[in-house]
């Protein structure tokens, strides 16, 4: 199915410990599982990696003890499918094992972006600060999606 | 949820299940879990012939509660296979009336809202468990189940629930609600004195609940 927009997706969640102490071991061993879970998962179209080990958790844009996730999708569904209907739902249940309360202004944003187009750390970090001021089409969450933009409005 | 116009709505779906034979045909629908059923196991289920029960289920249909797909049930295709069936599932719209008009739901999703924003999960995971454990020692696993509202169906695996009492929320608030109902879940065990033999877990998949409840390996 070829669109002309894909979904991205950008997580930030701050650490209650480094990722070496012993209370995030769980959370480390689960990563590869997940990206694995994710690169296999239907709709996946990128994700944000770097590194030897292969994952995001060298990126750290907005403070030491944040770590993020960015990725992209075909579709808000398959985004959705892989989230909350896959093993996924189990590490997002025991997110506060590991992860504290943040006050940046959002955790989660979704925003379309153009087939073949890969978000940048620094774009999403707008899109972050966009959603903090309420769902709109250009940045927003599961609770209020919007549809992809009509091909006719692309540049 | 009452606002005026949602009572008139409200009233309509859930007037079509005042006839007593009706409301049997909709819950052997819903016994059903996912699978959608035929007006031959509807009408063996119910002890009633088999027009009348297309005749409530067709009701059930026109008042919105339940949706119509067409399959062959033979497993054969083409041509000489004879004709789809008329199968029968619960229509995945909702419909709360209450008098008079209240709004549990608003409240419930900002409760949710605030939980999420002060990372407070683990109180209200801890609240649901004990909970849970409030429910009377003895009760066997699958009535309990049914008795909160999770349609269970034995599966080779366990038990799988084919209903989130939840479903709404959980939709909004995925990691927190389920998170929530699998305390809850393990908690009921544990207070119906069942944890010994069974165990909850999360099994996220569509079209049901996040949660499965599995026998304990025994040694």
């Amino acid at each position: 199915m070829t669109s002309a927009f894909h979904l991205a997706q950008f997580n930030v969640a701050r650490l209650r410990a480094p990722l070496t102490d012993p209370s995030i071991a769980e959370f480390v061993a689960g990563l590869d599982i997940i990206n694995a879970l994710a690169d296999a998962a239907p709709g996946f179209v990128w994700r944000l990696a770097e590194g030897p080990d292969g994952d995001a958790t060298t990126v750290r844009p907005l403070a030491e003890d944040i770590i993020v996730t960015m990725s992209v999708w075909d579709s808000v569904e398959s985004l959705r499918a892989f989230s909350y209907q896959s093993a996924h739902l189990d590490y997002l249940r025991r997110r506060r094992d590991w992860f504290l309360p943040h006050d940046l202004p959002a955790s989660l944003v979704l925003w379309w972006v153009p087939t073949g187009h890969l978000p940048t750390v620094e774009e999403a970090c707008e899109r972050l600060d966009l959603v903090a001021a309420g769902p709109s089409p250009e940045a927003f969450t599961f609770r209020r999606t919007f549809p992809a933009p009509e091909l006719t409005t692309r540049r | 949820m009452t606002a005026p116009d949602e009572l008139d709505s409200g009233l309509a779906a859930l007037g079509a299940l005042t006839d007593g034979v009706r409301r049997a045909a909709y819950r052997a629908v819903l016994a059903a879990g996912t699978g959608p059923v035929g007006r031959d196991e509807v009408a063996e289920a119910l002890g009633v012939g088999r027009t009348l029960a297309a005749f409530h289920l067709d009701k059930l249909v026109g008042a919105g509660l339940l949706e119509v797909s067409y399959a062959r049930r033979s497993g054969r295709a083409g041509p000489g296979a004879g004709r789809p069936a008329k199968l029968y599932r619960a229509s995945a719209a909702e419909h709360a009336v209450s008098v008079p008009p209240r709004d549990y739901r608003t409240a419930a999703e900002l409760l949710a809202e605030s939980v999420e924003r002060s990372g407070a999960d683990t109180a209200l995971f801890d609240v649901a468990r004990e909970h849970g454990r409030r429910t009377p020692p003895g009760t066997d696993v699958r009535e309990l189940l049914a008795a909160h509202g999770y349609l269970p169906v034995e599966t080779p695996a366990g038990i799988q629930l084919t209903n989130c009492p939840f479903h709404r929320l959980a939709e909004q608030f995925p990691p927190l609600i389920c998170g929530m109902n699998l305390a809850m879940v393990n908690g009921l065990l544990e207070g119906a004195g069942a944890a010994a033999g069974w165990h909850a877990r999360m099994d996220a998949a569509p079209g049901r609940c996040c949660v499965v409840v599995s026998k304990n390996k025994s040694d």
